[in-house]
C-alpha cells in the first residue's frame, strides 16, 4: 500500500499507541512494512537481506504480549539492522564480498535486548562496505537509491537504515556512526538520526571500523522515536568494556519540557565556504525558530574544527587497518587458495575487500608504520585532545551547539566516487562529535530550492542526552517538517 | 613535491594482493590524503597530550566465573576449511 495513511508511514510512537488501543496488530504493521518493502525496494535497494518468516513469527508474539498488557514500548514495531550489527543465524556481510557467506552465532546487545522487547526485525540494511563511507556506493552489493530523488545518493555509511526509514520500508532502524554514518544519511535522506554518547550504547556484536570512534546509532522519523529506541538499547553492557556504567533509563522523560532559557550555540565555523546556500538558509531559519521558543541564542566557535578531518582520516584508518587484520581466511568469510598461508591470506584479502577499504588499509597501515606513528597517529591524537578542549570551552557557554549536519543536500550517485578528498568533506561538520565522544542527532530542517530535505545538527555535552534530545524535539515541533520523499508521495 | 610512498612495502605490511593498477591509483590518491592530512602538524605542538580515547575507562574487570559461551561446532561453522575439529590452513612453516 503507497499513501499518505499506510500504518509503515507512522512514527513508531503513534503505532504504539494504537497498538495498545487495539486499533491495529502487530501482524498488520509488519504487513505494511512488508508492501512497502515489495513496492519500493527493487529500487530503492535498501535491504540486502529480508527476514520475513522470522518477522512473522515475532509479531505474531508481540500482539500475544500487547494482548496480556506485558508490552514494552518497542514490541510490534517493525526494524532494520545495519548489516554490520550481528544476528544470529542471519547473514551479516557488512556489504563485503569478504563477508558474504558470514552467519554470526550471536546476536548484537542492541537487537538482543530488542528482540526481548518484542521488536520485529524486517531485514539487514545495505551500507558502504566496513561503514567506510559517505555515499553508500562502496558496497560491495550496489548503492543504495535516495528516495528523494532515485538518482541521488541516500549518504552513508548507514544509507540503507536511512532510506529505509525514508521511504517508509521500516518504521525505524539501527545504523553505526564512526564519522558521521548516521547523521549524515538521516540528513540526506529527511529523517532523524541519533548518534548518542561513546559508549552509551553496547558495541557486543558490532563488527568493528575503528574502535576509539565506532558508536551506535537510530535512524527514526521523530525524535521521540530516538529517545524511545534508545531507551530499549542504551545502558551498560558486561559484554563490551568500553561501554558506560549508565543505567538504562527512559528518555522519553522531560521530553516536553520547555526550552525557555536555555543556551544554543551557532558554530560559526560551520557556516563558511563549502556550505550550500540552501544549506545554509534552512539552518539559519531553524536558528531563528529556536530564538523564538526562548532559547538565548549565540555565537559559539570550535577553533580546531579544521583539523578535525585531518586528524580522522589518520585516526579511523588506522584503527580500521588493525582491526580489519582478522579477515584472514582463516576463521570466517572468503578464502583464495595460495601456495602457503601469507600467500592465501593475502590473495583473500586482495580479492575480497573493495576499493575505499583497501584506500583506507593501506593508509592506516602506512600511518602506523615505523617511522611515521609520530607523525601521523601521534600527531592526529594531539588534535584530538585540541577538539574535546574546543567541545569544553564551548559548552561553559552553551548547553547545545547547532550547525548543519553536512555542508549539502543529497548529491547524485558517481558525482563524487572519484574524488576521495571531495567525498570525506560530507562529514566535515560530524566528525568533531566522534572525536570528543559527544552525542548530536541530525534532524531535519527544511528542503532546499530543489526540495531534498537538510539536515541541522545538535551537539550537546558527554551524556547530556536528555538536554540534547529536548532541543530537538522542540525544535522538530516548531520548524513542522512534513514533506515526503516522491518516491512515495504519489 | 609530492610524497612519495613505498606501495608496495605498505601492501605487503598489510598482506593486500594490489593490481597494477590499483598500486598505481593508491600511490597518487595516499599522497594527496596525507599531504592533507600532514596539517595537523601546524597545531599538534610538543605541549598537547594525545588522546586515545575521547572517554578513558581502565582496568574494566568483572567477576571470574564461568558463564556460557560458544561450542567449537558453533566456532567452526563459518569457517573455510576444518579437519578433526580444527581451522585448516595452507603450510605455514618450509618442510627440510
Amino acid at each position: 500500500m503507497i499513501g499518505p495513511t499506510a500504518p509503515c508511514d507512522l512514527t513508531a510512537s503513534e503505532l504504539g499507541t494504537k497498538l495498545r488501543a487495539g486499533e491495529i496488530s502487530a501482524v498488520e504493521i509488519l504487513d505494511s512494512c512488508r508492501s512497502r518493502i515489495d513496492a519500493v525496494d527493487e529500487r530503492v535497494h535498501a535491504f540486502l537481506a529480508r527476514t520475513d518468516d522470522l518477522a512473522r513469527e515475532q509479531a505474531k508474539a508481540a500482539d500475544a504480549r500487547i494482548a496480556a498488557g506485558d508490552a514494552p514500548g518497542v514490541a510490534g514495531i517493525p526494524l532494520a539492522l545495519k548489516d554490520v550489527l550481528s544476528t544470529a543465524g542471519v547473514t551479516t556481510t557488512c556489504g563485503s564480498k569478504i563477508l558474504e557467506t558470514y552467519v554470526p552465532p550471536y546476536d548484537c546487545t542492541p537487537w538482543e535486548r530488542l528482540r526481548a522487547d518484542g521488536g520485529v526485525l524486517l531485514g539487514k540494511t545495505n551500507c558502504d562496505e566496513f561503514a567506510m563511507g559517505s555515499s553508500n556506493e562502496n558496497s560491495a552489493f550496489g548503492p543504495v537509491h535516495n528516495p528523494w530523488g532515485l538518482d541521488l545518493v541516500p549518504g552513508g555509511s548507514s544509507g540503507g537504515s536511512a532510506a529505509a526509514v525514508a521511504a517508509g520500508e521500516a518504521v525505524w532502524a539501527l545504523g553505526t556512526d564512526t564519522g558521521g554514518s548516521v547523521r549524515q544519511p538521516a540528513s540526506l535522506s529527511g529523517v532523524v538520526g541519533l548518534k548518542p554518547t561513546y559508549g552509551l550504547i553496547s558495541r557486543y556484536g558490532l563488527i568493528a571500523f575503528a574502535s576509539s570512534l565506532d558508536t551506535v546509532g537510530t535512524l527514526t522519523r521523530s525524535v521521540r522515536d530516538a529517545a524511545l529506541l534508545l531507551s530499549a538499547i542504551g545502558g551498560k553492557d558486561p559484554m563490551d568494556a568500553t561501554s558506560l556504567d549508565e543505567p538504562r533509563r527512559d528518555y522519553t522523560e522531560g521530553l516536553e519540557s520547555e526550552i525557555s532559557g536555555l543556551r544554543v550555540g551557532v558554530v560559526r565555523e560551520a557556516f563558511g565556504e563549502g556550505v550550500e546556500p540552501g544549506v545554509r538558509n534552512s539552518v539559519r531559519h531553524a536558528v531563528d525558530e529556536l530564538a523564538n521558543l526562548g532559547a538565548q541564542v549565540g555565537e559559539a566557535s570550535l577553533p580546531h574544527a579544521d583539523y578535525a578531518l585531518s586528524a580522522y582520516y589518520l585516526i579511523a584508518p588506522s584503527e580500521a587497518s588493525s582491526n580489519l587484520a582478522r579477515y584472514d581466511g582463516v576463521r570466517y568469510g572468503l578464502r583464495v587458495d595460495g601456495a602457503d598461508s601469507v600467500e592465501m591470506m593475502t590473495r583473500t584479502r586482495g580479492a575480497g575487500f573493495g576499493g575505499e577499504v583497501k584506500r583506507r588499509i593501506m593508509l592506516g597501515t602506512y600511518a602506523l608504520s615505523a617511522g611515521y606513528y609520530e607523525a601521523y597517529y601521534g600527531q592526529a591524537q594531539k588534535v584530538r585532545t585540541l577538539i574535546i578542549r574546543d567541545y569544553e570551552a564551548a559548552f561553559e557557554a552553551f548547553d547545545v551547539l547547532v550547525s548543519p549536519t553536512s555542508p549539502t543536500t543529497a548529491f547524485p550517485i558517481g558525482a563524487k566516487i572519484d574524488d576521495p578528498l571531495a567525498m570525506y568533506l560530507n562529514d566535515v561538520f560530524t566528525i568533531p562529535a566522534n572525536l570528543s565522544g559527544v552525542p548530536a542527532i541530525s534532524i531535519p530542517s527544511g528542503v532546499d530550492a530543489g526540495g531534498l530535505p537538510v539536515g541541522l545538527q545538535l551537539t550537546a555535552p558527554v551524556l547530556a542526552e536528555p538536554t540534547l534530545l529536548r532541543v530537538a524535539n522542540a525544535l522538530e515541533a516548531a520548524l513542522g517538517f512534513d514533506a515526503r520523499p516522491e518516491l512515495i508521495a504519489a | 613535491m609530492p610524497l612519495q610512498i613505498d606501495i608496495e612495502h605498505v601492501a605487503r605490511l598489510a598482506r593486500l594482493a594490489l593490481t597494477d593498477h590499483e598500486k598505481e591509483r593508491l600511490r597518487e590518491q595516499l599522497g594527496v590524503i596525507l599531504e592533507n592530512a600532514a596539517k595537523v602538524s601546524e597545531v599538534a605542538t610538543d605541549d598537547v597530550p594525545p588522546t586515545a580515547y575521547a572517554i578513558p575507562r581502565s582496568n574494566v574487570l568483572r567477576a571470574d566465573e564461568i558463564t556460557p559461551s560458544l561450542t567449537s561446532e558453533q566456532v567452526l561453522a563459518n569457517a573455510p576449511e576444518v579437519e578433526s575439529d580444527r581451522f585448516k590452513v595452507p603450510r605455514v612453516v618450509e618442510v627440510e
